[in-house]
């Protein structure tokens, strides 16, 4: 084998982390423009792409944004209807980047790309300031506990690289953010069409002491963002072989959802609330000596209990709450509304149960952040805090706390469809 | 395998959620079924369902959409494989739909559209309600907007302006009688995610694959071997290369590329230097027009 292809195979197979992206706003905010030139620059993009965008650019200069338009309706309109998902690396980290549209009458899109991220971008136009729309997404982004927000000072060429107007903007930001929990905000100033700090240092801003968008996506500290500490293994299927050789084998197949399992550990299994230890874990290689999120393992008991699908692994002295009552901020994705004694099916890891909706406590303007008691529904892409009572208990905690137990969705059983998105709070 | 800092490769986080999404399926829907035609991302695919299951068998039978049109050694490499793994293969016949006269081929010899009714038709007749398949988000900008878990009414269509909402890994897989879901187990990996996969687990792929001393014609830049599908047309001239292919489609209509990677690692090497799309470089069905992919998967194709 060649150095060549040796150093190509060992690039393939490095241990990188994978960074999940989501970016909001609208085609106004250079929005596309800022992801074609991050693709474009990291060299992501195939000479047949380009030459594609080639053909279709109006005007002197390629147009990048176009690499990112999907749909024929998305072109024929000019705007971005549905999350698109972009791949890109650099040896340091693999990215994938969950590009959402910005409009409200999309929110639920943007709450789908948000929900996997890591790190979501909020894009300012320089001229424009903050407007509704960029409040809305960081709102959103903090709503759904997105561990890093980037704000990125967009079309900074088009106020003369103005050190006053980047501050202002940021400013007006920070404050606005601590009304949201938002644990790590950085704000940079670029412009998106001609590359200023979105790769290298731009000399247009002597004045900025940060790094470029780029480098920091590859070195903000994403390892501590999961939860190690509570242990919440979901019993997803049980996997029992039944042939010769392995007529006894009897595995709880999941994916960690939190905290570190390791053999020989004291755990509990809910609902049953019976206690025993962990004789092995299977990785998809084979045996384990730990498994932590976002691992899919087998874990075998020593005792012969009855456990299945929906069920809870967790530590005897950690476990999460009981419940049949779930307070919880949720996202309406619907157009008939969510109204007070509905009832709905509720998917909470890997336990599908009924509920029925008690209460409405109130919607939340997500522009303003008012709360706005006595309304009657929730309407499409509406966030409002709601009381639910379910059929059989979950195993919850604070979605704060934990955001795998403490997330689930709402599905209408007449259609099918996912109608919501909810995460608890402390009631 | 694990590290003390508890952190994993790129490809095991992949690895990860993808058995994830095959168990979630086997534990939710009443009949999946896991489409195979032999080809590399297909073939990681089943590999990560053999994972996922160990040391029990696959629990869904695979099912192949046979356009008569394949390689002969994707085909022998198909048989081999499922023979290997247990698992049940049903093969939906384009040929025999020809015959029996609901479907017609196109006057250039392309098959690729009416495997869609083909497979609908497989799907009703065994009543699968899940259908796996290898398809990966980098491909193509229509499926860069599609779902891990795609919705698909009893026509086999995608609504890309009526998706359903996919939040975290909470997937929503439910159906009435005669709709199904396409759930895309490989959404998040990219081709070299697939080439590194296939090096470190070696697992085994079909020879065309990799860069032998092939006859090939040259029609419009595309490199064409000739077999029993492809025979040179008046003028054009045999020529003796050096080719690979980067994706196994139909005999008829899939290019190979200049090569000389005769390894798994020389391929990845080539693939992190190379400058066109895999769909670009070598089908001739994708160059139709800019939305090629998105209208037929709206007509119910993977």
């Amino acid at each position: 084998m060649s150095a060549l292809a040796q150093a190509a195979a060992e690039l393939a197979t490095a241990r990188k982390d994978i960074l999940r992206i989501a970016t909001a706003g609208s085609v106004d905010d250079g929005k596309s423009t800022l992801i074609g030139r991050l693709l474009y620059d990291s060299k992501a993009v195939f000479e047949d792409q380009y030459a594609a965008i080639e053909r279709a650019s109006r005007g002197d200069h390629v147009d990048l944004s176009l690499l990112t338009d999907g749909l024929r309706a998305e072109r024929e309109q000019g705007i971005t209807i549905d999350v698109a998902y972009r791949y890109f690396s650099t040896p340091r980290r693999t990215f994938i980047l969950a590009d959402t549209p910005g409009h409200v009458q999309y929110t639920r899109n943007m709450v789908t790309g948000a929900s996997t991220a890591d790190l979501a971008i909020v894009l300012v136009d320089a001229r424009k300031g903050m407007l509704e729309q960029s409040r809305r997404h960081a709102f959103l982004a903090s709503l759904l506990r997105v561990p890093h927000l980037v704000v990125a000072v967009n079309k900074m060429d088009l106020v003369d690289w103005s050190e006053d107007v980047y501050e202002g903007i940021r400013e007006e930001f920070a404050a606005f953010a601590t009304k949201l929990e938002v644990p790590d905000l950085t704000v940079v100033p670029i412009s998106a069409l001609q590359g200023d700090n979105v790769v290298t240092r731009s000399a247009n801003t002597p004045w900025y002491e940060g790094t470029s968008l780029l480098h920091h996506l590859e070195h903000v500290h994403v390892a501590s963002d999961r939860n190690l500490v509570d242990t919440r293994f979901p019993v997803q299927y049980v996997i029992r072989p039944q042939t010769d050789e392995s007529r006894d084998y009897r595995g709880y197949a999941g994916r960690v959802g939190a905290g570190v399992l390791r053999p020989g550990d004291e755990v509990q299994v809910l609902p049953s609330g019976l206690t025993t230890t962990i004789a092995a874990i299977d990785g998809p290689d084979g045996p384990l000596d730990a498994a932590f999120p976002p691992m899919s393992v087998t874990v075998r008991l020593t005792d012969d209990l009855d456990v299945s699908r929906g069920d809870m692994i967790c530590r005897p002295h950690n476990a999460p709450q009981v419940t049949q009552d779930l307070d919880a901020m949720v996202c309406w994705m619907a157009d008939a509304p969510l109204v007070p004694r509905m009832r709905l099916a509720v998917k909470h890891t890997t336990r599908s149960v009924r509920a029925v909706v008690k209460d409405l406590q109130y919607r939340l303007d997500v522009n303003t952040l008012h709360r706005q008691t006595g309304v009657e529904g929730l309407g499409l892409n509406d966030i409002g805090r709601v009381t639910l009572r379910t059929t059989q208990p979950l195993f919850v905690d604070d979605y704060h706390r934990n955001r795998v137990t403490g997330r689930f969705i709402l599905i209408d059983e007449a259609t099918n469809a996912t109608v919501g998105a909810g995460m608890l709070t402390p009631s | 395998m694990t590290t003390a800092d508890h952190r994993l490769t790129q490809l095991q986080t992949l690895e990860a959620e993808s058995i994830h999404v095959l168990r979630e399926v086997a534990a939710e829907s009443e009949r999946p079924v896991l489409l195979f035609s032999g080809g590399k991302d297909s073939i990681v695919m089943l590999e990560l369902a053999r994972k996922a299951f160990a040391p029990a068998r696959i629990p869904f039978p695979v099912m192949h959409v046979d356009t008569g049109l394949n390689f002969p050694e994707v085909l022998a490499f198909r048989d081999r494989r499922v023979a290997e793994l247990g698992v049940e293969l049903i093969v939906a016949s384009v040929p025999d739909a020809i015959a029996a006269g609901t479907v017609r081929q196109e006057p250039n010899g392309s098959r690729n559209r009416i495997q869609t009714p083909v497979l609908l038709d497989a799907v009703e007749r065994h009543g699968f309600t899940a259908l796996f398949g290898g398809a990966r988000r980098d491909e193509d900008k229509a499926r860069a907007k599609e779902r891990v878990f795609s919705f698909r009414d009893e026509f086999g269509q995608w609504d890309p302006k009526n998706q359903r909402p996919e939040l975290w890994d909470l997937y929503n897989g439910r159906t009435h009688l005669g709709e199904s879901i396409r759930v895309f187990p490989l959404s998040n990996w990219t081709e070299l995610d697939i080439w590194g996969y296939i090096a470190q687990e070696e697992i085994a792929i079909p020879a065309l694959y990799l860069a032998a001393e092939r006859d090939v014609v040259d029609r419009a830049g595309m490199l064409y071997a000739v077999n029993e599908f492809i025979t040179p047309k008046d003028g054009e001239q045999v020529e003796r290369r050096s080719v690979r292919y980067r994706t196994v489609g139909d005999a008829n209509l899939t290019a190979a590329v200049p090569s000389v990677a005769g390894t798994v690692a020389e391929v990845i090497a080539e693939i992190a230097v190379t400058r066109l799309t895999e769909r670009g470089a070598t089908r001739g069905d994708d160059k139709v027009s800019d939305a090629a992919m998105e209208d037929r998967k709206k007509e119910g194709y993977f």
